[in-house]
């Protein structure tokens, strides 16, 4: 399986995923910013990290990026393409997936860990996947996903939802949710689901020595269903 | 603008300091001379008052590849990986404004590390303010955290560790002192000292502005009521740039190209073309017109002075001029080639094809002032007689909640989740620990790193505080099962001019040298910061010690959480009930006086080196020191962290339950066997002559002292994380 990682300035989970994508078998690329082509590719990955600095909108510099238009052309080509925190972010700024997110409810940067439910039905990313609950890690100081009460109710009646905050049972409630994000949304998808945007960080959970192991498990089913 | 006395005055030099800079001269200088000899004959810069001192401590060692005196020190970790750590202040920016104070604190710390070829791979802070009731101090907090992660965070260096202390005596002059760790294999580490001449001088990163100009010399002032106006020399902060800065310097010194390259920090461009020419003891000729300014009309003056953020200085080989920005080009950084080494020993400045300046280097380095200071001893305080009248009203598990709730023993989580502390992927000890952890990558190794600071014990008796700081970190870093390698240490002291004040620091510079030279602990990096003095009244003596210790195979570490029940728990080293100074005494009992415990350091070393000798014999399943709060508060803390209860039954001794509970003895540590161990870790542990008490097993929940005293873990956990989050949501 190929995968390429795009590097914009400012990223950096970029060698976090590259890492993660070698450990589970992806034969991996780091694709810079002004490069304008895409090599042939199974998934693409946006990492996290403050690119441009983030100074503008988180990610809004990044979707008129060089690189961007091939990532586009990819996506609606059908192509895997996932974007982690920042690269969630991107995501939204270049409408290939709804909504925004906003500043954290409390207004902090917030690292921890959470538990996320994830959506296992018809999607490459999670079909199959032996845990629906999650434990993974997040980082961020912008995770607040928001969307207008329409782009909600698209986003309900074609099932894009990926995965919600919850506690470790599972539940969805309020205490759960770190960051204010609508519905407890952590991370959806689109409507035909090759795109897949999240907070969470599955590259930073990769063994047990590291704040948990699940990440693991994403990556070992991310590779199982693309063979 | 006529340079006079006057002049001199209004820039920090004194009337004698002056007149030897005409004398060395032969001439007055002019103002941008005089702006550069002020920068480089300041505290900060100059260490004049201290240097008489620091030249005492242990600075070597068999795992030592450069000491101070660089931008960072450099020890050995191995297979041809090094580490490049120090640690630093940023204390009076961070007062006036605590988001860019401490902001740039990290990113100047940052700068240090990867200026000398090495990729930061972790952050830590040790962060002082004043007591919670003061006005100041929740925006201060708020602020300098915010700070620390806005400039962390961004960079994607994860912050492992650190310390948080709250003192009336920060009231006026909070401490802000960040730490880096960078990783460098042996033989790319980058040095500062200049080599050949007609080499081409290089300026890259962000261009120049006029934000920081004589930050330095306010590092060296005393506060008072105009405190507020000094805002506009607090530099601002662009971690993105760093950022970039970094990558790009990286790749730069992948090549072969560079011969010395030096970070503008304090005092910018003056201080860093300066130590590259002195180090290399050449001359450096600059065309000001060259720098890349981002503002009008600036003045060579401003130009030399301004201590804008995310600059560095380069000594390229001739003819690679090319090559270097083709890589600044590509991320977007500014290059300029703006001089030359040259043979003259003096560094030279012409601006608009006028020569501005014309110093000989060895005047603004060797033949910068160096004070002998007045000092005066501290002298040991009588020791407390408490009789059972002071604890009679006590109920131990209101003492153990209070304790574990107060603001310098409660959990610091509201601070270390606004840290991005796992990014890199390689932590495997987060904040809240004894140490932090971070994997070498793709290696077997780790390396744990911890910061301290006792100002109790430094104000009660500076020298034995100055050894008990160290001793401290040496055992957090065994506590994790690291040998503990080498220290950084940031000095923040009152005002060097008071007797009083300079006392402070010559005894606990002493007490530091004392200690790690017999635990073989060397000092290899480090900065002062005097005059953390708000009009008449200074901080506490506040030594930090940031430790580096090593893990050959990082599965082998040990974590504090308390694991299996029925396990067996021991306090290792000798509990005599010693309370003076105490949180217990000063928090519960409200006495403030008498001596700090007294440091044994045959017992540090003995009882150390065997409990990480019983790590290595993979006898301990988990482990802590004991310190702030002694014992209950130490096993308090593991069974909060593993979720799990103790049995404790106290030892028969002659000392009562608080003395036995609460004590600083030093020396201590707490650590958990498994039953069909106990025999094997006695035998050691008699064998090397280590005192013991068996403290208790563990339980599933609950903290049982007897029959009538328990409580629940929950209860435990409520008390010691609710603190810090209710006072900074009220």
């Amino acid at each position: 399986m190929n995968s390429s990682v795009v590097i914009f300035p400012g990223s950096n989970c970029d060698r976090d995923m590259d890492v993660a994508l070698k450990k589970f078998g992806f034969k991996n690329k780091m694709i810079w910013h002004n490069d304008v082509e895409l090599p042939k590719s199974d998934l693409v990955v946006l990492p996290g990290g403050f690119s441009y600095g983030d100074y503008l909108r988180c990610g809004s510099m990044a979707s008129k990026s060089k690189i961007i238009d091939s990532v586009i052309k990819f996506a609606k080509s059908g192509g895997l393409l996932m974007g982690i925190c920042n690269g969630f972010q991107i995501l939204t700024e270049t409408e290939l997936l709804p909504g925004a997110l906003l500043r954290n409810k409390y207004s902090q940067f917030i690292c921890k860990n959470v538990f996320i439910k994830i959506n296992d039905s018809k999607n490459n990313y999670f079909k199959n996947i032996k845990k629906n609950i999650l434990e993974l890690h997040i980082a961020h100081n912008e995770g607040n996903f928001f969307c207008s009460s329409d782009q909600m109710k698209n986003i309900n009646d074609n099932n894009q939802i990926a995965a919600l905050y919850c506690n470790k049972n599972g539940e969805i409630d309020d205490k759960s949710n770190p960051n204010g994000a609508m519905n407890n949304i952590a991370g959806i998808f689109n409507k035909e689901k090759n795109i897949l945007g999240m907070m969470p960080h599955p590259e930073r959970m990769i063994d047990k020595y590291l704040s948990g192991d699940d990440g693991s498990v994403f990556f070992q089913n991310l590779i199982s269903n693309l063979k | 603008m006529q340079v006079n006395e006057s002049i001199a005055i209004e820039h920090g030099l004194s009337k004698i300091e002056y007149k030897k800079i005409c004398d060395l001269l032969k001439r007055t200088p002019n103002i941008t001379e005089l702006g550069i000899f002020s920068a480089m004959w300041n505290e900060h810069c100059s260490y004049k008052s201290s240097r008489l001192h620091l030249k005492n401590l242990p600075t070597k060692g068999k795992k030592v590849i450069q000491g101070p005196g660089e931008n960072a020190g450099v020890i050995d970790i191995g297979d041809d990986d090094a580490i490049v750590f120090k640690i630093e202040s940023h204390n009076h920016p961070s007062f006036i404004e605590p988001y860019q104070g401490a902001a740039t604190g990290v990113g100047g710390i940052m700068r240090d590390v990867f200026t000398m070829g090495a990729r930061p791979i972790a952050n830590l802070n040790s962060i002082h303010f004043g007591s919670p009731q003061h006005k100041k101090t929740k925006n201060l907090l708020r602020g300098v955290v915010r700070g620390i992660g806005g400039y962390g965070n961004c960079i994607g260096v994860p912050t492992i560790g650190g310390q948080t202390c709250f003192d009336e005596s920060y009231n006026g002059n909070i401490l802000v002192n960040a730490m880096t760790l960078g990783l460098v294999k042996k033989n790319k580490i980058f040095y500062s000292k200049a080599a050949g001449i007609n080499k081409p001088v290089i300026y890259v990163g962000s261009k120049t502005g006029r934000d920081g100009i004589h930050g330095a010399s306010m590092a060296s002032a005393i506060f008072d009521e105009k405190i507020e106006e000094k805002k506009p020399t607090v530099q601002v902060g662009d971690p993105f740039t760093e950022k970039l800065l970094l990558e790009a310097c990286l790749e730069l010194m992948a090549g072969e190209s560079i011969i010395a390259i030096q970070d503008m920090g304090a005092a910018g461009l003056t201080s860093s073309s300066i130590e590259m020419a002195s180090k290399g003891k050449l001359g450096i000729e600059l065309n000001l017109n060259k720098v890349p300014c981002r503002e009008l009309n600036m003045t060579p003056y401003e130009i030399m002075l301004s201590e804008s953020q995310e600059r560095m200085l380069i000594v390229l080989e001739n003819g690679k001029e090319k090559e270097a920005k083709k890589i600044f080009d590509k991320w977007n950084l500014d290059f300029s080639v703006i001089g030359k080494t040259t043979n003259s020993k003096k560094i030279e400045l012409f601006y608009d094809e006028k020569k501005v300046a014309d110093i000989p280097v060895d005047t603004l380095v060797e033949n910068s002032p160096m004070y002998d200071r007045k000092w005066k001893k501290t002298k040991l305080q009588k020791k407390n007689k408490l009789n059972k009248d002071n604890f009679k009203s006590l109920k131990i598990l209101n003492v153990l909640n209070k304790l574990l709730s107060n603001p310098n023993i409660c959990s610091k989580e509201w601070i270390w989740e606004q840290y991005d502390h796992t990014v890199m992927g390689d932590t495997i000890q987060k904040p809240g620990s004894d140490a932090g952890i971070v994997r070498v990558h793709g290696t077997n190794k780790a390396v744990a790193a911890s910061v301290d600071s006792s100002a109790s014990y430094c104000y009660a008796h500076p020298l034995t505080g100055g050894k008990q700081v160290v001793c401290e970190s040496w055992r957090n870093l065994i506590s994790v099962g690291a040998e503990p390698i080498a220290i950084t240490n940031c000095l923040n002291f009152g005002n060097p001019e008071k007797e009083e004040n300079m006392g402070e620091f010559v005894e606990c510079v002493q007490g530091i040298g004392e200690a790690s030279k017999y635990l073989n602990f060397p000092v290899v990096s480090g900065n002062v910061s005097f005059y953390n003095q708000t009009k008449e009244k200074g901080i506490k003596p506040t030594p930090s010690i940031g430790g580096i210790g090593l893990i050959k195979n990082y599965k082998d570490m040990i974590t504090m959480d308390f694991k299996k029940t029925d396990n067996i728990v021991l306090v290792i080293g000798k509990t005599e009930g010693y309370l003076d100074q105490s949180i217990f005494s000063r928090d519960i009992l409200r006495v403030k006086t008498g001596p700090p415990p007294e440091i044994n350091l045959f017992n540090e070393k003995n009882n150390g080196q065997t409990v990480l000798n019983l790590i290595k014999k993979k006898l301990v399943r988990s482990a802590h020191d004991v310190s702030l709060g002694g014992i209950l508060v130490a096993v308090s803390k593991m069974c909060i962290k593993g979720k799990k209860g103790l049995e404790i039954k106290k030892p028969k001794q002659l000392i009562n339950q608080f003395e036995y509970m609460f004590s600083e003895d030093q020396g201590r540590f707490i650590v958990e066997i498994e039953k069909e161990n106990y025999k094997q870790v006695r035998e050691i542990l008699e064998k090397n002559s280590v005192h013991y008490d068996e403290l208790g097993i563990v339980l599933h929940k609950d903290i049982v002292i007897d029959e009538k005293t328990k409580v629940s873990i929950d209860d435990l956990i409520q008390s010691n994380n609710n603190w810090l989050k209710k006072y900074m949501d009220t």
